[in-house]
């Protein structure tokens, strides 16, 4: 069977619907997660499938697609999703965060601020944020209902009494708008400042799980956290050690069996901007264009 | 220098020719046809067939070829499939009573109408190494007799005129479909049905066992077992009547379950029910157990915090492809969460007496 | 000569209702901000851009209500032909569609329940205009405020004070739709 006997973008229109009047319900209730019958996609669960899904449901053949995993458009998930977008959609891709109309991500917000045009697309393993305090769908759908979030708080508090800060570092949760408790994703808790007044549309889809949420633009979006504990965002206290940037995410790599390690942003399209633009690292030597 | 997991594109298609290579093996040796797994390897073609949603054997040998044998992965396959395909409409529920049946055994009667009919089965096997299949398979042929004009009415049913039975609540309403609506709770009977039928063989057979053992005992018989193949009916709008659009093997199992009453109801045996595609008896007698299990609520059953009374920890757990799914997907790189992970460690322990931290090591 | 109510649906669905849901995605996640959709050519008093949400948005799955504005045997007819939608009473409606008048009551919207907020109506209101603004709108999707063209303003403050639940709405005119989720906080300008 070749490509072209899928419909585009692979998803049949019923689907398609379905999905796209979850994402607007998304829209309307920030943070709440929305149910929706997830389909079985060509691609395993927990691999991308709510992510995919919803992509599927925005895409129009004359978006550019850019997906990244860890912040990297060479990982090799992140380069099957655009394969499979390329053969099923035949969009345009671009690893250029500012020339990507749709992003699909998986654990990172790019470095660069998004814009107004621009649909960030989050991987979702498991969207209930209280789902490590308490496992049961039917009891934090109540817990959400009556705007019930004591037991997060005192999750988080626990951690303070304990390790005399927050012991969460990624998955950080948030409340938007003064309303929902929600999880932004794996991100690490270094990018959650990124989510609050985003130009962007920020959806998020958990295919296993069946719930689709969204933050439109310019929506508030706090990390929890205690007045005598603010929250802090947090990344290795070096600079790129490739392009020399200070203020993004960092990898760290071994390189050696002595202690050796270097430090280079995660976010791949990032860093080679930096260094096209003539920005050097501690370990590219001078007149190196690295 | 900076290569880590990323290898992209040309890491997959390498990774994909390699395994395309060794699902073939050495060329040397005939190459499996889809007609020798469908008849050959039926329980396997069955089994995927059952948990993949999907009716067509052709389709389920051709997952099992192309998933090397991993049967998880074949019913992956399908599912895929399966989906994407276009729905014409919805037969009538098939009639397991009118099943033309290759094996029927019922444990609760030493005889019933129509006849116990062992079939096909490995029950009465020795289970000892069959050498002689190394060398050719070639069977004996089975002894034959005509089709037992007698009918086979359920044996539950029986039971049912007597007012043994508990009564059976149908109101009519088209189920909830699990395909095409997300997983909502509380679920009701047909919901629970449509997710065992689905469901892992292994993660249901684990559970019914915890049940036998009494995690939630229910105290069952199998009032009956049948296999046998049952004619699908569909309507045609344009023609005005049902008209049959083929035939599948089912394996139907009624369980017979002591049940002493209730504030409500009187003392009488309730029934746990499990149908499954093919010839898949082992699934059909775990869903039925299990199933029972779930119904504690709706009888009025005390619940004992058993695994298999807990209808949210049993459907949210029970399909292979999502679990097998998140399960693998821990293999994908998380190296961005470690490192916020591996940052907060050095920030605790930097926060830690240094005395201390040496005494630890 | 086929039948018109065979007429007027996406030439190419798949691409069409894409740019259509886009359309009104930028729509539902800026409210107020007008943006345009087009593709389908509804028997009229339906507007095109009415029309081409129908046909991005319903299918048997969502049952519509007709306010008596477009409560017309054509416009039956041709949802029935292209989105299969049941026609329903208002209570039971996915979708409402009809003028601000004509879907008076509006207290009559399926608002969700507290467990399941989204359960609720979209109400696809037909406008004159979606110009000459009247309000001025803030919350998500609004970085400071954005002016905008409002049926009325009360029943929005209303539905605004019962977030989480309320019904969201898509105004219609032409090929021009803007929308108003319930988190939009209205006042008059």
């Amino acid at each position: 069977m070749t490509e072209h006997a899928y419909n585009f973008a692979y998803l049949d229109e019923a689907t398609k619907q379905m999905i796209r009047r979850a994402i607007l319900k998304g829209l309307a209730i920030p943070g709440y997660q929305v149910p929706f019958a997830s389909r079985e996609m060509p691609m395993p669960y927990g691999w991308g499938t709510g992510g995919v899904q919803v992509t599927a449901a925005c895409l129009t053949p004359s978006d550019t697609l850019k997906v990244i995993d860890q912040g990297a458009d060479d990982a090799t998930n992140a380069v099957s999703i655009r394969k499979f977008f390329e053969r099923t959609a035949r969009v345009a891709t671009t690893t250029a965060t500012a020339e990507a109309s749709v992003i699909q991500t998986r654990h990172r917000i790019p470095e660069e601020r998004l814009s107004e045009g621009q649909i960030l697309v989050y991987q979702v393993p498991i969207p209930e944020p209280l789902r490590f305090l308490e496992p049961r769908e039917s009891e934090t759908r109540r817990m959400h209902a009556l705007e019930e979030y004591g037991l997060m708080h005192v999750k988080l508090y626990e951690d303070i009494a304990r390790h005399g800060e927050i012991a969460t570092s990624y998955a950080y949760p948030v409340k938007v708008e003064e309303r929902y408790v929600m999880d932004p994703s794996p991100i690490p808790k270094f990018d959650n400042p990124k989510l609050s007044g985003m130009a962007a549309i920020q959806l998020f889809g958990a295919g296993r799980e069946q719930r689709i949420y969204a933050l439109p633009p310019y929506t508030e979006v706090v990390s929890l956290d205690f007045e005598d504990h603010p929250f802090e965002p947090m990344k290795a206290d070096h600079d790129c050690d490739l392009c020399g940037a200070g203020e993004s995410y960092l990898d760290e790599l071994i390189t050696d069996d002595a202690g050796g390690r270097m430090f280079v942003c995660s976010d791949t399209d990032f860093c080679a901007a930096r260094r096209a633009g003539g920005h050097r690292g501690r370990l590219v030597p001078e007149g190196d264009a690295a | 220098m900076y290569v880590a997991t990323k290898g992209g594109e040309r890491a997959i298609d390498a990774a994909h020719d390699w395994l395309a290579e060794e699902r073939r093996g050495d060329p040397a040796v005939p190459e499996l046809t889809i007609a020798q797994i469908r008849e050959q390897m039926r329980l396997a073609v069955n089994r995927v067939m059952a948990e993949g949603s999907l009716y067509d054997p052709d389709l389920a040998a051709l997952a099992i070829k192309q998933a090397r044998g991993d049967l998880i992965e074949a019913i992956f396959l399908v599912r895929a499939y399966r989906t994407t395909l276009p729905r014409f409409g919805s037969s009538h529920p098939v009639e397991t009573c009118d099943m033309a049946i290759t094996r029927r055994i019922s444990a609760t009667f030493k005889d019933v109408p129509g006849g116990q009919v062992l079939g096909p089965t490995f029950d009465y096997t020795h289970r000892l190494l069959d050498f002689k299949l190394m060398a050719d398979g070639e069977a004996p042929t089975a002894a034959r007799k005509p089709a037992d004009p007698e009918p086979a009415p359920h044996i539950l049913a029986l039971l049912d005129r007597d007012g043994l039975m508990e009564p059976l609540a149908h109101d009519g309403a088209t189920p909830r479909d699990l395909t095409r609506e997300p997983l909502e709770l509380p679920a009701d009977r047909p919901l629970r049905l449509q997710a065992l039928t689905r469901g892992d063989e292994g993660f249901l057979l684990s559970l019914a066992y915890s049940t036998q053992r009494g995690y939630g005992r229910t105290h069952a018989f199998v009032g009956e077992l049948r296999i046998g193949t049952c004619a699908v009916e569909m309507e045609i709008p344009e023609l005005g009547f049902a008209v049959e659009i083929g035939e599948i093997e089912l394996t139907e199992c009624e369980t017979v379950n002591q049940f002493t009453g209730s504030k409500t109801e009187p003392p009488q045996f309730t029934r746990g029910y499990g149908l499954v595609m093919g010839q898949s008896e082992r699934k059909a007698i775990s869903m039925s157990l299990v199933e029972r299990a779930l119904r504690w609520e709706e009888l009025g059953e005390e619940n004992t915090g058993a695994p298999a009374q807990d209808t949210e920890f049993v459907l949210y757990h029970s399909d292979n492809i999502q679990a097998t799914g998140f399960l693998e997907h821990i293999k994908l790189p998380h190296y961005v969460d470690f490192q916020s992970e591996l940052e907060l460690i050095r920030k605790l322990r930097r926060a830690v007496a240094p005395e201390r931290l040496e005494a630890a090591e | 000569m086929p039948e018109d109510f065979l007429m007027g649906a996406f030439a190419q669905p798949a691409e069409e209702a894409a740019f259509a849901f886009r359309a009104c995605l930028e729509a539902m996640a800026r409210p107020g901000r007008v943006q345009t959709i087009s593709g389908a050519i509804p028997p009229a008093p339906l507007s095109v851009a009415s029309g081409t949400l129908l046909l991005t948005l319903a299918n048997a799955s969502t049952p519509i209500y007709l306010a008596p504005s477009h409560d017309t045997a054509a416009i039956r007819d041709w949802i029935a032909f292209h989105c299969g939608a049941p026609i329903v009473p208002a209570e039971r409606a996915t979708f409402a569609l009809g003028t601000w008048e004509a879907l008076h009551p509006v207290s009559r919207f399926d608002i969700g329940t507290s467990d399941y907020p989204d359960r609720s109506a979209t109400l696809i209101v037909e406008m004159d205009a979606l110009s000459e603004p009247n309000a001025r709108l803030t919350g998500p999707g609004i970085e400071t405020l954005h002016e905008a063209r409002l049926p009325e303003i009360a029943a929005f403050r209303e539905n605004r004070a019962r977030f989480p639940l309320g019904f969201d709405c898509i105004f219609t005119s032409d090929t021009s739709v803007s929308a108003l989720p319930r988190s939009t906080y209205v006042t008059a300008l």
